[in-house]
């Protein structure tokens, strides 16, 4: 089979995988090898899906001895197998690192005759790539769950990130669609990783030199829409996935129906949930940048996130006690809650507040979004002026910002051509 | 007594721009415009020619830690950008700074301060942003690339190409501002060039631009098609330059408006 054909057929199958992101880890390069990483991490294109594209992202091999329903590698399904050998990925990678297609190696692979078999395959192409080619960039690799503790560790040794995925929000929607996984199967391998790279961080404040192991952190992903939870059961699994496994990132995946099963939602018709997709991301940065709780953005009596506006909103709607907000006093904390506020503009209004009191024409120049802000904000105790809105009318004003981004279909450019609309003759 | 309106003549460096402003303190001169040879249009105010000194310039340079750590990036940087009227706008910052002192950078609401940070912004944006999209072609061992950047982004690649390729030779062609990096192991320059044209791939070359590509359009979801989000991501100005959306793989790109001699 030509290499061309098998990068088709293991692309396409990695393709489903949410992560390809390549921060968390600053290394330069060093003479006599090549690859470098930064911390920011980089995209090197975006695909026609709008996702950043940033690895090389395909499965090792896409034959597989489990029969998840909601996966298109799964046994009883017939699409086309194919194999890498260590070998042709290594030069695959190291072609388009050269020419700077891309970051770095993006490694996942289906099951091949046994867990450890595969890991093993995995391994040694990691271990090609560090030592033969002398390659310091960016290497993701997935950790198989059921794999030998002592594979895994290897395999953290030779990647920058590692990560085993969840796959569904619930450990019954788990044994529903994924018989052949289980719950503790899939947790042990990401309480090992977080042991090992808790391990490593205090081996090298004592020796520089000890080994790294995924220096970069792991993180997860978990597809939405095949399974009945709730918004509120997912971000509360998230918060336990960060505070308990120091993940670096959760990913979502809103479910596409690439194989019909018993027990998923029936393909015909079925629109992936791409909007809730977006909603849990936005929640998922209020929970890691911002402070926020899962429990503060959703209860029992409102499980799911308002499509309609952005989960801050939402939250700042139900908590108006808490607002205005005083530019010139509040604290960080404070202003990160504010809508219209982010991190950065947040960080840029505590530096500008030290030279004089802050306005609201300055604060338009540090980047705050004052059409969502000034509902819940005064500078120097004033707000802005000719601004006086009722609560039920700030929910309207609201929604009517996001209303345009949401609208289907997009509205058409206008043309100069079109006949003008007819009109009072002047 | 008010400085004296003057509109300032240099040649276009950032040496001869630091001339300009040591010249204009020491006559206690404003510059209320900056031209350069290039320049057609005549001014209203009277005309200093200044030859660029790397006496005077670097006495300048030197003086610039008195703006604090951020006000020097803010000034070097900010003459990278493509501001309009940059030198304007740098020479106010460098009076501000001159007359505050360090702390004048966390005056961000500041019209200068704003403005030039606002375009040093840009400038290091652009600059992240084509650390991920430029793409070499190895063309007979050498590795080479062009991109078409507003800003002159040259100097912020090179210290993370230079690192990620250090074995490497290669060359990246800036072609709005006409000038190429050059790189092999151990050295590198920044010089200008007249003309570049990129050699014809050989096989090796086409067979990874085809798998490049080939990658690219199967990575994608059909399902979740967006490409205003795409757009936002990756302006279609980036595009021409990019494996995966150019097919006239053997015709060269279209030359652009030759700038007029001097």
């Amino acid at each position: 089979m030509e290499l061309m054909d098998k990068l088709n057929i293991l692309a396409d199958a990695a393709k489903y995988d949410a992560a390809c992101t390549s921060s968390g880890l600053d290394r330069a390069g060093r003479p006599g090898t090549i690859g470098s990483t930064t911390f920011a991490g980089c995209c090197h294109t975006f695909s026609a899906d709008g996702r950043c594209v940033s690895l090389l992202k395909v499965l090792m091999t896409n034959v597989c001895v489990y029969d998840c329903q909601y996966c298109v590698n799964r046994r009883s399904n017939d699409p086309p197998r194919a194999a890498f050998t260590p070998r042709e990925l290594c030069e695959l990678t190291m072609g388009f690192y050269r020419r700077n297609y891309i970051e770095g190696l993006f490694l996942s692979s289906a099951v091949l005759v046994s867990p450890d078999y595969t890991t093993e395959r995995m391994i040694e192409t990691l271990r090609l790539l560090r030592e033969e080619y002398r390659f310091g960039g960016y290497i993701h690799a997935k950790a198989i769950p059921g794999a030998d503790p002592l594979l895994t560790r290897r395999l953290g040794l030779l990647a920058d990130r590692l990560s085993v995925n969840i796959e569904l929000p619930s450990a019954k929607s788990l044994s529903l669609l994924a018989p052949d996984k289980k719950k503790e199967a899939i947790l042990a391998p990401m309480g090992q990783i977080r042991d090992g790279i808790a391990a490593s961080r205090q081996e090298l404040r004592v020796y520089r030199h000890a080994p790294r192991f995924a220096p970069a952190g792991q993180s997860t992903q978990m597809i939405v829409g095949a399974t009945g939870e709730s918004d509120r059961q997912i971000l509360s699994l998230t918060q336990g996935l960060y505070d308990k496994y120091r993940l670096k990132r959760v990913f979502y995946s809103a479910y596409i129906p690439s194989v019909s099963g018993p027990d998923l939602p029936a393909p015909q018709g079925f629109q992936p949930p791409l909007l809730r997709e977006h909603r849990l991301y936005q929640a998922d940065w209020l929970l890691r940048y911002y402070h926020f709780r899962a429990e503060e953005l959703l209860d029992e009596e409102r499980p799911d996130l308002d499509p309609r506006m952005d989960p801050k909103c939402t939250w700042a709607l139900r908590h108006l006690e808490f607002f205005p907000v005083e530019v010139n006093r509040a604290d960080y904390e404070a202003l990160l809650r504010v809508p219209g506020v982010g991190v950065r503009s947040a960080r840029r209004i505590l530096t500008a507040r030290r030279v004089g009191p802050l306005t609201f024409e300055g604060l338009k120049r540090l980047g705050v979004v004052l059409k969502r802000a000034q509902y819940f904000l005064t500078c120097s105790g004033r707000a802005p002026r000719g601004l006086k809105i009722s609560q039920d009318g700030l929910l309207r004003h609201l929604i009517a910002l996001e209303a345009p981004a949401l609208a289907q279909p997009m509205p058409e450019q206008l043309s100069l051509f079109d006949p003008p609309p007819a009109g009072p003759a002047g | 007594m008010a400085w004296t309106s003057v509109c300032c003549q240099y040649d276009g460096t950032f040496a001869g721009f630091l001339t300009c402003v040591f010249d204009c303190y020491a006559n206690r001169e404003e510059p209320v415009e900056f031209r350069t040879p290039d320049d057609l249009c005549c001014s209203l105010y009277p005309l200093r020619t200044v030859v660029s000194d790397p006496e005077r310039a670097g006495r300048v340079y030197r003086s610039l830690p008195k703006l604090g750590r951020e006000g020097r990036r803010l000034a070097v940087r900010g003459f990278l950008t493509c501001l309009p009227d940059k030198e304007l706008w740098l020479w106010r910052l460098l009076r501000l700074g001159y007359a505050r002192g360090p702390g004048f950078t966390q005056d961000l609401t500041d019209p200068t301060v704003d403005k030039v940070r606002k375009a040093v912004l840009q400038l290091n944006s652009e600059a992240h942003k084509y650390t991920g999209f430029v793409r070499f072609s190895l063309l007979d061992g050498i590795l080479a690339g062009e991109i078409e950047p507003k800003n002159q982004v040259l100097p912020l690649l090179r210290p993370h190409f230079s690192g990620r390729y250090p074995q490497e030779r290669f060359v990246l062609c800036d072609r709005t501002h006409r000038e190429a990096l050059f790189h092999q192991p151990g050295r590198w320059a920044i010089v200008p060039v007249e003309e570049f044209h990129l050699g014809r791939p050989g096989e090796e070359e086409l067979a990874f631009r085809a798998m490049w590509r080939q990658f690219y359009d199967t990575i994608a979801i059909r399902e979740r098609e967006n490409p205003r989000c795409r757009m936002t991501h990756m302006p279609k100005r980036y595009w021409a330059m990019m494996t995966e959306f150019r097919e006239d793989w053997d015709s060269a790109l279209p030359e652009l408006p030759r700038r007029t001699a001097p």
